[in-house]
């Protein structure tokens, strides 16, 4: 998107990349994407018992434009993969993806034609996340997981791969084109 | 073809008139924000109910379906004998279990087979229990850890040598003979010392 993604990584600026990622790491605005009872838990989560707060997090963003991670909660039917890729694109660079609970990781126990078999298909995810759902002390062990790689990232803090094409899973079958069409 | 029923538009009552607000005066206006954060400086006397989850990590219920742990008999021979039942309960298909013959030479459980391959998909199992359940020598139990989110959907397949348990004093890593009987039935029943030791049934 800017300028920090022609920067090289050298030796003169890993200094600036490490407060980058501190900075990256500590003010990380999630975007909900809770599509089942995965969702559930991560209410609980942002709730007081487990605050979500504390680790700079409290604000579930409800617009992708201003979020930095995207945790998807739950089971991502065929029909809602686009969707999901849509809102994956409008989110800045550079943003990170969760996949929460096995079936957002793996499809889980509904290996068939209706799920996405893991999001990856779809999206890049940096954290996967087992449980069904994951008590919310999961959810902030793997957020912490998650932290500690965005310490270790490059300056540009770029994922392994952004679209599709290069992605190592297969492809998803995208039936609905209403939605892609604007961003393919 | 019946008739509409007639409706009268004025079959409900007429609208209640508000009364206009009672005015407070100086003195109201004055506490009136005092009022309001009454709720914010009453909550700061109470009791936290925030857990420090990272720091401190409160303890789950006793019988919290954590992760799996394949069990071991006390003289460190596995507890596993390759039957596969655990991955046909499995509702996700996450348990992956290939059972191969123990030998004199290399035994690795007591009786005649034992689990060679064996590997939970921690991105399938949904933990409800039931390869528990099925399991007919205790070998598959459940821990309460729970800490298993990872990066990498390869390294969440999880293989026999991370779910078996450690070894711990007197037991001896497999293959090794049988230490605590003459054949299987003496583990199963009763132990080495138990009424059938020695009997060479």
């Amino acid at each position: 998107m800017g300028l920090e993604e022609k920067l090289p990584d050298g030796i003169l600026l890993t200094t600036l990349a490490k407060m980058l990622n501190v900075a990256r790491k500590n003010s990380l605005w999630p975007a909900q994407f809770g599509l089942a009872c995965c969702a559930i838990e991560m209410m609980a989560v942002g709730g007081p018992r487990f605050d979500i707060a504390r680790f700079g997090m409290e604000r579930f963003s409800a617009t992708p434009r201003q979020a930095d991670l995207m945790i998807v909660a739950g089971r991502v039917s065929q029909k809602m993969a686009p969707v999901l890729r849509q809102i994956y694109d409008q989110m800045p660079e550079p943003k990170w993806v969760l996949a929460m609970g096995v079936c957002a990781s793996s499809g889980g126990m509904f290996n068939n034609y209706a799920i996405v078999q893991g999001v990856d298909h779809v999206v890049p995810v940096d954290m996967y996340l087992p449980g069904c759902p994951p008590r919310p002390e999961m959810l902030l062990d793997a957020i912490l997981k998650l932290h500690d790689k965005i310490k270790a990232a490059p300056i540009s803090g770029k994922t392994a791969w952004t679209t599709v094409d290069d992605s190592p899973y297969e492809k998803p079958i995208v039936r609905d084109t209403r939605v892609s069409r604007g961003t393919a | 073809m019946t008739e509409p029923r007639d409706r009268t538009p004025d079959a409900s009552p007429p609208p209640q008139q508000q009364p206009p607000p009672r005015p407070r005066g100086v003195l109201g206006d004055l506490l009136a924000p005092v009022a309001g954060f009454g709720v914010t400086f009453r909550t700061m006397f109470k009791k936290v109910v925030t857990e420090e989850y990272p720091e401190e990590k409160l303890p789950t219920a006793p019988r919290y379906h954590g992760r799996h742990v394949l069990n071991r008999h006390p003289d460190g021979l596995e507890k596993c004998i390759g039957c596969e039942l655990c991955a046909w309960a499995c509702p996700a298909d996450a348990i992956y279990v290939e059972g191969a013959d123990n030998t004199e030479e290399e035994r690795f459980s007591p009786g005649e087979r034992y689990g060679a391959i064996y590997q939970i998909n921690y991105l399938r199992c949904i933990f409800c229990g039931l390869c528990i359940e099925a399991c007919p020598t205790r070998a598959l139990t459940m821990t309460n850890e729970y800490e298993l989110a990872d990066d990498s959907r390869e390294d969440l397949i999880y293989t026999k040598e991370q779910l078996l348990s450690p070894l711990l004093a007197g037991m001896e890593a497999p293959p090794h003979p049988m230490r605590l009987g003459d054949s299987d039935q003496d583990y199963y029943l009763g132990g080495a010392s138990g009424p059938t030791a020695g009997d060479g049934a």
